[in-house]
């Protein structure tokens, strides 16, 4: 674990950027993945005292606060009643009830992390990134953006009517996914996206009916100690082709 | 820095540093139910009850618990005592490392879930890894228990 000397519930989230530009400095939610860090942290910045830790919905869209839990959105009704279970089942894998207690929405997007569940689902349902300086931003173009040290405020999801079905490959239980892959049917049209490929989620739009070996194309996957290129690439036919019949 | 919170129902105060753990204020505090297996966020065995939710205290900052309730096994006993008994009776407590964590979240899943079947009880206890039992000993106690509890079979 990391050394930190200073530790600040910042008070507005105008403090919590100012705090975040020392580059020593860092903001931590569920200290999940940051836990396993070396070195030295100079101040750990806390946004608990910010009230980011809300679920708000209206007719537009729900608006998923920064230090929400993963396990907090896997039971929310209004997410599952908007876009079914797909989310639930996104985040039911990641390792255990104790673990989506603490690991935070904001952490886990902010991270764009190859293995992402989260990241995955989210890019799928065309969700919206608040930064508290940049402002609101694609999720397709959030994961494109280096690092800075913007402060991520909340997770917008569109309430589009996308019908949507969510599916990964794991070797055993709770660990990281092989592969996983979400559709997102708008009408005659969907986005297919696959993550954990295993480096970061990226989507594709096509119709509906387009060819799994075509959409496969698009995607660029690599190998690792969880799985090759090549049977990565086969499970994504199969995983395209159940979440498609899912939505239909 | 000073951290204050309620511990096992006890108004508890503590000076920590800014990288403490909640798992190591505890065991300095006495409860020494609260163990550390992985220290990678994976294992379950440092499982405790924060604000009515189990978390992992091996990653939970002490500084993070400021105003918490926090539960440990040492204030369940009545609670966890029953399905401790389960455990024994089925011969799945074995080296007994990892029972504290998973009795924790028993009593948590217990209070949590309303609906109980064999596979929410399966998903909700995904986070405690055993590497001793294989499992079927703890799922035979948990059979036991549920049906004492809510009399029906899972």
């Amino acid at each position: 674990m990391y050394i930190a000397n200073n530790y600040v519930r910042a008070k507005s989230l105008e403090e919590a950027w100012e705090l975040n530009q020392k580059k020593n400095n860092k903001i931590v939610a569920g200290n999940c993945w940051t836990r396993l860090g070396h070195g030295n942290i100079g101040t750990i910045i806390s946004l608990k005292d910010l009230g980011l830790d809300k679920i708000e919905s209206d007719k537009e869209q729900i608006k998923i606060g920064a230090m929400v839990s993963l396990r907090e959105i896997e039971n929310n009704k209004e997410i599952l009643e908007s876009f079914g279970n797909c989310v639930q089942k996104a985040v039911e894998s990641i390792v255990g009830v104790q673990f989506r207690n603490l690991a935070t929405v904001g952490g886990s997007v902010w991270g764009r992390f190859g293995f992402s569940d989260v990241l995955t689902v989210f890019l799928a349902l065309g969700a919206k990134v608040e930064l508290f300086k940049k402002g609101i931003v694609g999720i397709e173009e959030f994961i494109e953006m280096d690092y800075d040290r913007d402060v991520l405020v909340s997770i917008i999801l569109p309430k589009k009517g996308l019908k949507a079905s969510y599916d990964s490959v794991r070797l055993t239980k709770t660990d990281f996914p092989m592969l996983n892959c979400c559709v997102a049917r708008n009408g005659e049209k969907m986005r297919v996206v696959i993550g954990a490929k295993p480096t970061k989620a990226r989507f594709f739009d096509c119709d509906f009916n387009e060819e799994s070996d075509k959409i496969v194309e698009q995607f660029v996957f690599g190998s690792n100690l969880r799985a090759t290129e090549k049977y990565r690439k086969s499970v994504a036919k199969v995983l395209i082709e159940r979440n498609r019949r899912a939505v239909m | 820095m000073v951290v204050s919170f309620k511990l096992n129902g006890i108004k508890r105060e503590a000076i920590v540093e800014a990288d403490t753990t909640l798992y190591k204020l505890l065991r300095e505090l006495g409860c020494y139910s609260v163990k550390c297996g992985c220290e990678t966020t994976n294992c379950g065995l440092c499982t405790v009850i924060v604000n009515n939710k189990s978390v992992l205290s091996c990653a939970v900052l002490a500084l993070d618990v400021d105003g918490a309730e926090i539960e440990t096994l040492e204030g369940l006993e009545s609670e966890a005592l029953e399905f401790g008994l389960c455990m024994a009776d089925e011969g799945s407590e074995q080296c007994g490392f990892c029972n504290t964590g998973f009795i924790v979240n028993v009593v948590m899943m217990m209070r949590e879930l309303d609906e109980i079947d064999r596979e929410s009880v399966k998903k909700y206890l995904a986070g405690n890894l055993c590497r001793c039992t294989g499992y079927q000993g703890q799922l035979r106690a948990l059979e036991k228990f549920i049906e004492r509890k809510r009399g029906i079979k899972i």
